[in-house]
């Protein structure tokens, strides 16, 4: 049985493109003997949205099953606390932590006054975009406040649904390029790729500028691609890793998060809300943000 | 002056990472090697985001009443620790400890509250080398 020429081609192609996704499957270790992204303690029990006591300590009878082939699907928590900063490069004041600026980061960096961590200034002070009520956007909504996450998923597509803001993201998983000169959006445009039986491995481009990457400021410009790891560890378990990659705002690629894991929910797990409406935002500021900045305000 | 840099820079990431974890917000605006105690009554509970405040009208020393607000992290997050929406109610009679605000309003981020009946919500917001109530012998 002779193979066509076309199959030829593509058992080529295939075998040429292997080792490029084998060498993608795993996210890049962190540099500098950073530690990967811890889990939280989860409290004994909890309450989901539907004030429903569910036990968080995970006492499996046995080991979870094996991890199913090209599904993310589930109700996904990182624990009530790890999501909060999740990034392996927080802002703290330790050399090892800070990424890698060019010039101009650094620059860009010292123009946004966050209000957390190291560099944090009073709540008046801010110039952080969320308080102004606008989106987090990519890659900060994996890096702050990163919460029990949905992911649902169909064929052509993945759908990321967060706690913090009740917002919601679209990887397109159907082969597509991303689009050429595209307009810039809050959560840019994702494409993703498997990259083996349980990794998706998820790039965004297209972020508006107005976006920081994370809580502590960090900038990035019009060229910055996020990669996400999305990594299945097994039938109750889920990984995720992003990079961060700019040219302009960092002499190298950095990793933001590296392995934090999430545990899967039963699918009755109820979601609770997490929204900064501006009438709540507003209300918070008036009666405490604004009386404790005032005398220290510039 | 390098070295003074770096022990300048480590000193205060230590200092950094021993403040509590104000999700939002920071806590540039207190100050965190204090803790005060304040005993009243509820007037006001607010459940909601970016965090929830809690009202209390506390007697000074010079017997004027003093109107003090907490706050605490987000609903999510308090529920987490135990607390709820339903956790207070005007007249409540309780205790409160809270890392007072740098500029002498009657604010502050809260480390605990004690309910009337002994009960104790714990904010998980205390100061370094601050004992926890809930501290265990070594």
């Amino acid at each position: 049985m002779r193979m066509s020429r076309a199959a030829g081609k593509a058992v080529i192609i295939a075998l040429l493109a292997a080792p490029l996704l084998h060498s993608q499957a795993e996210p890049p270790a962190p540099e500098e003997n950073l530690k990967p992204s811890a889990g939280s303690e989860h409290p004994p029990v909890s309450y989901d949205g539907w004030h429903r006591p569910y036990p968080t300590e995970m006492k499996p009878e046995g080991k979870p099953g094996p991890a199913p082939r090209h599904d993310l699907g589930g109700t996904w928590d990182p624990g009530p606390t790890s999501g909060i900063v999740a990034s392996i490069k927080p802002d703290d004041g330790i050399p090892a932590h800070q990424p890698p600026y060019t010039p101009l980061g650094l620059e860009m960096l010292n123009q946004n006054h966050p209000s957390g961590g190291f560099r944090t200034v009073l709540p008046g002070d801010t110039n952080d975009p969320i308080d102004k009520g606008d989106p987090q956007g990519m890659p900060r909504e994996d890096l702050y406040e990163l919460r029990v996450t949905q992911i649902v998923q169909y064929p052509e597509k993945v759908l990321v649904l967060y706690t913090n803001g009740r917002v919601w993201r679209v990887i397109w998983t159907d082969g597509r390029d991303f689009p050429k000169d595209p307009e810039p959006r809050w959560f840019g445009y994702s494409i993703g790729k498997w990259v083996n039986d349980t990794t998706l491995l998820v790039e965004t481009r297209g972020v508006d500028e107005r976006t920081w990457v994370d809580r502590a400021g960090r900038p990035h410009g019009a060229d910055l691609a996020v990669k996400e790891w999305f990594h299945r560890v097994d039938q109750s378990h889920l990984e995720l890793s992003v990079q961060i990659d700019d040219p302009k705002m960092y002499t190298k690629p950095w990793m933001a998060m590296y392995k934090l894991p999430f545990d899967l929910r039963p699918p009755d797990f109820d979601i609770r809300e997490m929204i900064y409406a501006p009438s709540d935002f507003g209300e918070y500021n008036r009666l405490v943000a604004d009386p404790v900045s005032k005398e220290h305000s510039k | 002056m390098r070295k003074l840099l770096v022990i300048f820079v480590l000193g205060a990431a230590v200092a950094i990472a021993c403040l509590p974890a104000l999700a939002h917000h920071g806590q540039a605006a207190y100050d965190t090697t204090k803790l005060t105690t304040v005993k009243g009554t509820v007037t006001r509970w607010i459940w909601s985001n970016p965090h929830c405040v809690l009202f209390v009208d506390a007697t000074d020393d010079s017997g004027q009443v003093v109107h003090w607000i907490g706050e605490t992290q987000n609903p999510l997050s308090m529920t987490n620790m135990g607390w709820t929406g339903e956790s207070f109610k005007p007249g409540d009679h309780i205790t409160l400890r809270l890392t007072p605000a740098k500029n002498g309003a009657p604010i502050g981020l809260i480390a605990d509250v004690i309910l009337a009946n002994g009960q104790r919500l714990d904010a998980r917001n205390f100061v370094k080398n601050e004992p926890r109530p809930d501290a265990k012998p070594n």
